[in-house]
């Protein structure tokens, strides 16, 4: 319910250096408002594109300029994004809600009011599941609630201090959603939890790309403490600028400690606002109650209610994608993988639908399936995949060069010993750079293993006649010289060699000198 | 040339008889003549009319017209966003702002060949009733010059009061459309809420504002208003429901409908000779075949006092993004609060900035159950008390205003300007669809109004009981004389 990172610059009053640990008699009572930007393709309430990255003001229009005169028309998709998301939440979608107009005076926005929902929002009352210490939990979910994105203010220092400032309104009505938690998480990495599964069940519905940093995703948080066994809560301070998890809980880490030293002494919590200075690890003042808004909420007269059709509501329903938590459950259970495989894999829908497709193409291919085989899928996704990749996202999933077939049809290659696996590595390197499949690299490229016995014979019995020394000192009991000779016939062969092989032969001819 | 309504324009063009070109050279002269006597400009677009009357007089050359109202020489009021022409809204702050956009209501009127010859004046930001208040000039009454002619939209009223144009539009929004029209002596019609796009249209009060006709007679209302009439998708408050044939509605006559006659806008100490043209009108629709009912609406009382409350909050919210920093005026401050300050000190006449204040007011934490909370209660019965009052009857007349044009500077207190909207807002309040009809003259000569109310959408039976009525009496061949 408050605007997205309204930012004034002074200097840090207090609270600067605390650096002591965690305080346990009081108990943390956090809670989270959590913005996200839908990946509609058009803004909340006109037909502009909300593509990122465009020159300033390419993508605007009078509405979204705020021009006079011009009306606002709600994106019917951005709407079926919220209530996809109130459901997966759990959440009651309100059969009739209202935008209202929320009033401050910034030159970023540009009809000097947000269009947002207030007194009856999208969807009411849902939770979010997640593994918190001792088990899962349900945390609560207050409202979810739709409204516009305001513009952006480039200048040189601060808003207070440069000489000029340019608007630019690209971003000026993409739709936002904002979903409000209970004050039920207790302790920083508990809102971290919260905020990553919150984060990963978005990715899923398809409804925002989580993108942090790019601020697709923006989180304050409320936060206070009471002395351990009280049930009224204390004076709660809002800390804005939360744009990563680690920043989230950083910041959070932070105010506990600054809190519970205030108490400690004896002071008054202050009820107020306070910036996340990531870069100097504090939370300074920005404004206090006194100084708060009054937005001077009032029923958006350009709207109508917005009448929410059961029979919408329900085909939403039906249509919802297995979410995160039952998916990763799933994982374990039917793939036999560990859970952190499972959790890494679960980060986003496309990332698991990945790596089930490929475990399905690998599954079916050849005879005789190996248990193993999940597993070793989630392996090479895990430490090669995803360190090749720009990142875990949809896009970076989709765009991947190596299809899930692909990637089954090189573990199937490594299966039945046609190249070792750190052959696979360099075709693994290949298939990114060119998208083409294992079989024609390694065909093309010859690099088949060499696991003809005779030409083996052959090239051992060179590469030992050129190491004397490597054979007295194996004979002398340096069982180690082996790998040496080990290693020259694989350098001889260019890797292609089939190891086991090798091993053998050489033993057999060594014990035979 | 001049008052002849635009029906009888096109005739003449479709006989060949006069050319939209020679209709719009026509007006354009007179404006350069009279406009300075009446100033019910404030911009006239000379080129843009001339070139428009150009390609409406070759359709009719090649007997495709666009309609009834190809080559019609229109003023619109300057809160009607026009693409390329500067829109003022009266105001300093928007004095040089040329909109890169047309309304939906222009858009429509451009596709239906429709001249436009200019914007008109009016009450800064459509806040007034005398169209005094205008950051540029005043605009006076056709009919005697030292008067006003109404307001907010005493601009277009005037014009086609004086002959300055065929027709016009402006807004309604607490009777902005139908008190200037009862001044000036010509047709007003403020349609259902809904029933006309407000896209375009710079927002005064967004639950209340409606654009709507000025017109000479009862059949260019119809006409124009069936022009602009039906729903916009840019506008989520604009109604799908279907547009009638107005046209074939108006001569189906009162003969069987009732008409209620509001107790409550019968008062003692109205101005009697307003009191007695309305009960003559009354009398001569009973005569054509009409029931006469009394009617009761209480709540009427209270609906200035919701009105003032709510109109400010919305204006106070509207207005907010003329701060200098995207378009409008700008006056260079220390700082960006400075600049802004500046600007809307300097921007935003009295009238606008008391309005804002209050708005705000109204709005605050604290203050919004009493005041915007109760007014919107208020609002709701006076909604509820006509719905059951059109239960008994089909239409409802009562006096347009409680007064004649008043003169220059008559009313300084603001709050008995506010008062002569008192039986125009609740048509704004419940959203209804209301005309003004000439309907005599007091002794000294100027007009009065009938005030004709339907239900929700029933424009066509409103402007049917205007078209009888006007049709039985000959208040219409009655013109002021500009010279």
């Amino acid at each position: 319910m408050t605007e997205p990172g309204r930012i004034s610059r002074r200097p840090p009053s207090d609270g600067a250096g605390l650096t002591d640990p965690a305080p346990t008699n009081y108990e943390v009572v956090i809670g989270l408002e959590v913005h996200a930007q839908l990946s509609t393709k058009s803004k909340m309430f006109c037909g502009c594109t909300t593509k990122f990255g465009a020159p300033p003001n390419a993508q605007t229009c009078p509405v979204c300029q705020g021009m006079p005169g011009v009306l606002p028309v709600i994106n019917r998709r951005a709407v079926e994004f919220g209530i996809r998301t109130a459901l997966a939440f759990n959440c009651r979608v309100n059969p009739s809600c209202r935008f209202a107009r929320k009033h401050y005076y910034y030159p970023d926005m540009p009809k000097n009011y947000q269009i947002s929902q207030y007194e009856e929002p999208l969807a009411e009352d849902g939770f979010l599941e997640i593994e918190a210490e001792g088990g899962s939990r349900n945390i609560g979910i207050q409202r979810l609630h739709l409204e516009e994105d305001v513009g952006k203010l480039l200048h040189e220092g601060t808003l207070e201090t440069a000489q000029s400032s340019l608007v630019d309104f690209n971003r000026s009505g993409v739709p936002l959603m904002e979903t409000v938690s209970r004050p039920e998480l207790h302790s920083p990495e508990e809102a971290a939890t919260y905020l990553k599964a919150f984060r990963a069940v978005l990715i899923f519905l398809e409804v925002c790309d989580g993108n942090m940093e790019e601020g697709s995703l923006r989180c304050d948080a409320n936060i206070s403490l009471r002395p351990r066994g009280r049930t009224e809560l204390g004076t709660k301070v809002e800390i804005k600028n939360l744009n990563s998890f680690r920043n989230v809980q950083r910041a959070l880490e932070f105010e506990v400690r600054r809190q519970a030293q205030a108490l400690d002494a004896g002071e008054r919590i202050v009820q107020e606002t306070r910036l996340w200075e990531a870069d100097r690890g504090y939370t300074r003042s920005m404004r206090s109650k006194e100084f708060a808004h009054d937005y001077r909420y009032f029923p958006e007269p350009d709207l109508v209610p917005l009448r929410l059709d059961r029979a919408w509501v329900d085909e939403i329903r039906a249509a919802l994608p297995e979410l995160p938590r039952a998916r990763r459950q799933r994982f374990v259970s039917q793939y036999g993988v560990p859970a952190y495989d499972a959790e890494v894999l679960t980060q986003s829908r496309a990332l698991a639908d990945y790596y089930e497709a490929s475990v399905q193409a690998l599954g079916s291919a050849a005879a005789g399936n190996r248990a193993d085989r999940p597993k070793t899928v989630s392996n090479w996704i895990m430490s090669e995949l995803l360190a090749a990749l720009p990142g875990d996202d949809e896009l970076a999933i989709q765009r991947s060069p190596i299809t899930p077939r692909h990637l089954a049809g090189l573990l199937r290659l490594i299966e039945d010993g046609t190249i070792s696996g750190k052959i696979a590595k360099d075709v693994f390197q290949r298939m990114l750079a060119s998208g083409d499949d294992a079989a024609a690299i390694v065909g093309r490229e010859g690099l088949t293993q060499v696991a003809d016995e005779a030409a083996l014979s052959q090239i051992i019995v060179t590469v030992m006649a050129a190491n004397p020394r490597a054979i007295d000192d194996y004979k002398r009991g340096k069982k180690e010289a082996k790998g040496a000779l080990v290693g020259q016939v694989m350098k001889a062969t260019g890797g292609k060699a089939n190891p086991a092989l090798v091993n053998r032969l050489l033993e057999d001819k060594l014990s035979k000198t | 040339m001049m008052h002849r309504p635009i029906h009888e324009l096109t005739d003449a063009y479709r006989r060949g008889d006069l050319t939209p070109t020679a209709a719009a050279e026509s007006y354009l002269a007179r404006i350069a003549a009279l406009d300075q006597q009446v100033g019910a400009y404030l911009t006239v677009v000379r080129d843009d009319a001339l070139a428009a009357a150009g390609e409406s007089e070759r359709r009719w050359r090649a007997g495709t017209p666009l309609g009834p109202l190809d080559g019609a020489p229109l003023a619109l009021k300057d809160v009607l966003c026009t693409r390329g022409v500067r829109t003022t809204c009266g105001s300093k702050i928007l004095e040089k702002f040329v909109p890169p956009y047309d309304a939906t209501v222009v858009e429509r009127l451009r596709a239906a060949g429709a001249v436009v010859l200019g914007k008109t004046n009016l009450d800064e930001f459509a806040m007034g009733s005398s169209t005094e208040h205008s950051a540029f000039h005043p605009t006076r009454n056709p009919w005697d010059l030292t008067r006003v002619p109404g307001g907010s939209s005493g601009g277009s009223s005037a014009a086609v009061a004086g002959g300055l144009a065929a027709g016009a539009f402006g807004t309604d929004t607490g009777g902005s459309i139908r008190q200037p029209a009862a001044f000036c002596g010509v047709v007003g019609m403020k349609p259902t809420y809904g029933r006309v796009s407000r896209y375009g249209v710079i927002a005064l009060a967004s639950s209340l504002d409606q654009v709507g006709p000025f017109a000479q007679d009862v059949e260019d209302t119809a006409l124009l208003l069936a022009a602009i009439a039906g729903h916009d998708r840019r506008d989520s408050t604009s109604i799908a429901a279907p547009v009638p044939d107005y046209m074939a509605e108006l001569p189906k006559g009162v003969e069987g409908l009732t008409l209620g006659l509001p107790d409550e806008y019968f008062i003692d100490g109205m101005d009697p000779e307003i009191e007695r043209a309305v009960r003559e009108a009354i009398e001569v629709l009973r005569g054509l075949g009409a029931r006469i009912e009394r009617v009761s609406l209480p709540t009427t009382r209270h609906a200035l006092a919701a009105y003032y409350i709510i109109l400010p909050a919305e204006a106070s919210s509207n207005l907010a993004r003329y701060d200098g920093v995207k378009y409008g005026l700008r006056v260079a401050g220390r700082d960006l609060i400075d600049m802004e300050s500046r600007t809307r000190a300097a921007g935003f006449g009295a009238e606008v900035k008391r309005r804002i204040m209050l708005g705000t007011y109204a709005l605050s934490a604290g203050y919004y159950d009493a005041y915007y909370g109760k007014a919107q209660s208020v609002r709701t019965l006076v909604r509820r008390e006509f719905a059951a009052a059109f239960a008994k009857v089909d239409l409802i007349v009562a006096p347009t205003t409680p007064n004649v044009a008043f003169r220059h500077g008559e009313k300084e207190d603001p709050l008995s300007m506010y008062l002569n909207d008192v039986f125009t807002i609740p048509g704004n309040l419940s959203g209804i669809p209301g005309v003004s009809v000439p309907c005599g003259f007091s002794g000294a000569g100027l007009p009065i109004g009938l005030q004709i109310l339907g239900r929700p959408l029933d424009e066509a039976r409103v402007l049917r009981a205007a078209y009888a009525y006007e049709k039985t009496t000959a208040w219409r061949t009655r013109q002021p004389e500009l010279v």
